[in-house]
């Protein structure tokens, strides 16, 4: 088994985002069903927190800037861990993710394994 | 009371208070002395009693009684007035006599320390549990034994087992410090509620013991609600837990022992007072920032309060267990929870998610499979309610698994 790093990105900056503040609540549901079903199999290691969309940006020189970055479309919006064999499960337990079919988009990084 | 049902009453509330202060008194190195002494102080309530009558106040007889034989025995037996009674003089700052304090608080304060001492981590969970029976319940040998579905001289080793255990690692018998508290009072809870789960879910038939088991639990978890500084949320929510399950009781085992499954249940059998007892505990527990496992068991346990059918009711459950895994995985809180999504999203979702478990080891996975699999493809329910009946072990598992075969015989 290997961990693997599941980031939610999705729009968190644009005026019309989707999925929009509407969405978002419909999936609370079908979220915590998606995040129980990976628990379910005892594959889930860290699971998500809520983050607040506002945050802070450090740039060079110190500058700090209200974030999240403004000139990007696609912030993080979650991210949790899980342990699959490969990244094919992985990504078949990424495909749960319930904010997919409105435009969220899934990153899957698998950790490397330590010697 | 009848005289005849008097002693054992007494036995089984006293008994274990007199072997607490007299182990706190003593310290872990004399736990058979302090037993010895309230035993024979039994034995001598007995003989007297039989002869004199029963005493104006048997429990402040029991205790004197206690008390002079503890006395001479310290006068007796030089050896250990040299070794012992100096560092109980040193303790009680007592030059004279030593005092043998059987006063509610001390008999709570002694019973808290060695509730601490019993579920110390030196010692495996099983044999705290087994300990605890002995010394904090004053079970007997036999009861445990009966408990356990195993004999006298296994139960017999394993608390000498951990007895030694505790005292060759020096364990004080002491009032735990609030560090300790925080520390520990989890595994104490652990303990308390693999023993209320060995009387509530044990495959013995003998009844009695089993609801004795489940009561003894609920005494000491209901010690630790008493005393203040134990006095914590997840302490209420699984003293919440405990009395929702033990509200069944009576519904879900039928006169042969046979449990009966909880949608057979006739629910007017149901235990109202306990019910009602778990919401107090279960609205004590909502304070804090702490969610322990066992307020979302005690939310689970609650919403299975109500008998009818509600969609209100099984999305509660499934996000409860959906809660619970994140907390804590367990094979049988991911079958659970399973069954609670098909009662919210369906049988066809929950049969792709139950196919995912994996659990192919375990006979309740089959049982689920089965389940869902009923009036969608009864040839592969029936299949899988075969497979479940391999893997069975008891008698009241494969009885449950067999009706669930007869039932989608007569459909097919």
């Amino acid at each position: 088994m290997n961990e693997f790093l599941i980031v939610i990105h999705r729009d968190l900056t644009s005026k019309d985002a989707k999925p929009s503040p509407e969405q978002m609540q419909a999936a609370i549901k079908p979220f915590q069903d998606w995040i129980g079903g990976i628990a379910a199999q005892n594959k889930l290691v860290t699971p998500p927190k809520r983050w607040e969309s506002e945050g802070r940006v450090v740039g060079q020189n110190n500058v700090v800037t209200n974030g999240p970055y403004a000139e990007i479309k696609e912030s993080i919006g979650g991210m949790l861990t899980i342990r699959a064999s490969d990244y094919d499960e992985a990504v078949e337990i990424a495909k749960g993710c319930p904010i997919i079919q409105w435009g969220a988009k899934v990153e899957i990084r698998m950790a490397v394994p330590t010697e | 009371m009848e005289e005849r049902e008097l002693l054992p009453h007494l036995f089984r509330t006293e008994y274990r208070k007199i072997v607490a202060v007299l182990c706190y008194l003593f310290g872990i190195e004399h736990i058979e002395i302090a037993e010895d002494i309230v035993s024979d102080t039994f034995l001598s309530a007995t003989e007297s009693w039989a002869i004199k009558g029963l005493p104006e106040n048997p429990t402040a007889w029991l205790y004197t009684v206690a008390k002079n034989k503890t006395k001479n025995y310290l006068k007796r037996n030089s050896l250990f007035e040299q070794k012992l009674a100096a560092e109980i003089k040193y303790n009680t700052e007592k030059t004279e006599e030593i005092e043998i304090d059987l006063s509610t608080k001390n008999i709570s304060d002694s019973q808290l320390a060695m509730i601490f001492t019993v579920c110390n981590p030196v010692i495996s969970s099983e044999s705290q549990v087994a300990l605890a029976l002995n010394l904090l319940c004053g079970f007997g040998i036999q009861e445990i034994a009966d408990a356990y579905l195993t004999n006298k001289e296994v139960v017999y080793k394993r608390i000498n087992r951990a007895k030694e255990k505790l005292k060759s690692a020096s364990i004080k018998i002491e009032e735990p410090t609030l560090a300790d508290i925080n520390n520990r009072l989890e595994t104490v809870l652990t303990t308390v509620y693999l023993l209320f789960s060995e009387g509530y879910y044990s495959t013995s038939q003998n009844t009695i013991v089993r609801k004795d088991l489940c009561a003894e639990a609920m005494r000491l978890c209901y010690l630790l609600i008493e005393n203040e500084r134990t006095n914590t949320p997840a302490v209420n929510a699984l003293f919440a837990l405990m009395s929702f399950h033990s509200s069944r009781f009576e519904a879900r085992i039928n006169e042969n022992g046979e449990t009966i499954l909880y949608q057979d249940q006739d629910e007017t059998l149901w235990n109202q007072e306990l019910i009602n007892q778990g919401r107090y505990f279960l609205n004590n527990a909502s304070t804090g920032n702490q969610l322990s496992k066992y307020h979302l068991e005690a939310g689970i346990a609650y919403w299975h309060t109500q008998k009818e059918d509600s969609n209100d009711k099984w999305e509660n459950i499934l996000q409860l267990y959906n809660h619970l895994l994140i907390l804590e995985y367990s094979p049988i809180a991911a079958l659970n929870r399973t069954f609670a999504l098909a009662k919210t999203n369906g049988k066809k979702e929950a049969i792709i998610e139950a196919e995912k478990l994996n659990l192919k080891e375990n006979h309740f996975y089959y049982s689920l499979l089965g389940n869902l699999y009923t009036d969608i493809d009864n040839k592969k329910a029936r299949a899988h309610f075969e497979t479940a009946l391999q893997l069975a072990g008891s008698n009241a598992d494969k009885a449950t698994i067999n009706r669930n075969i007869e039932r989608i015989e007569s459909s097919l």
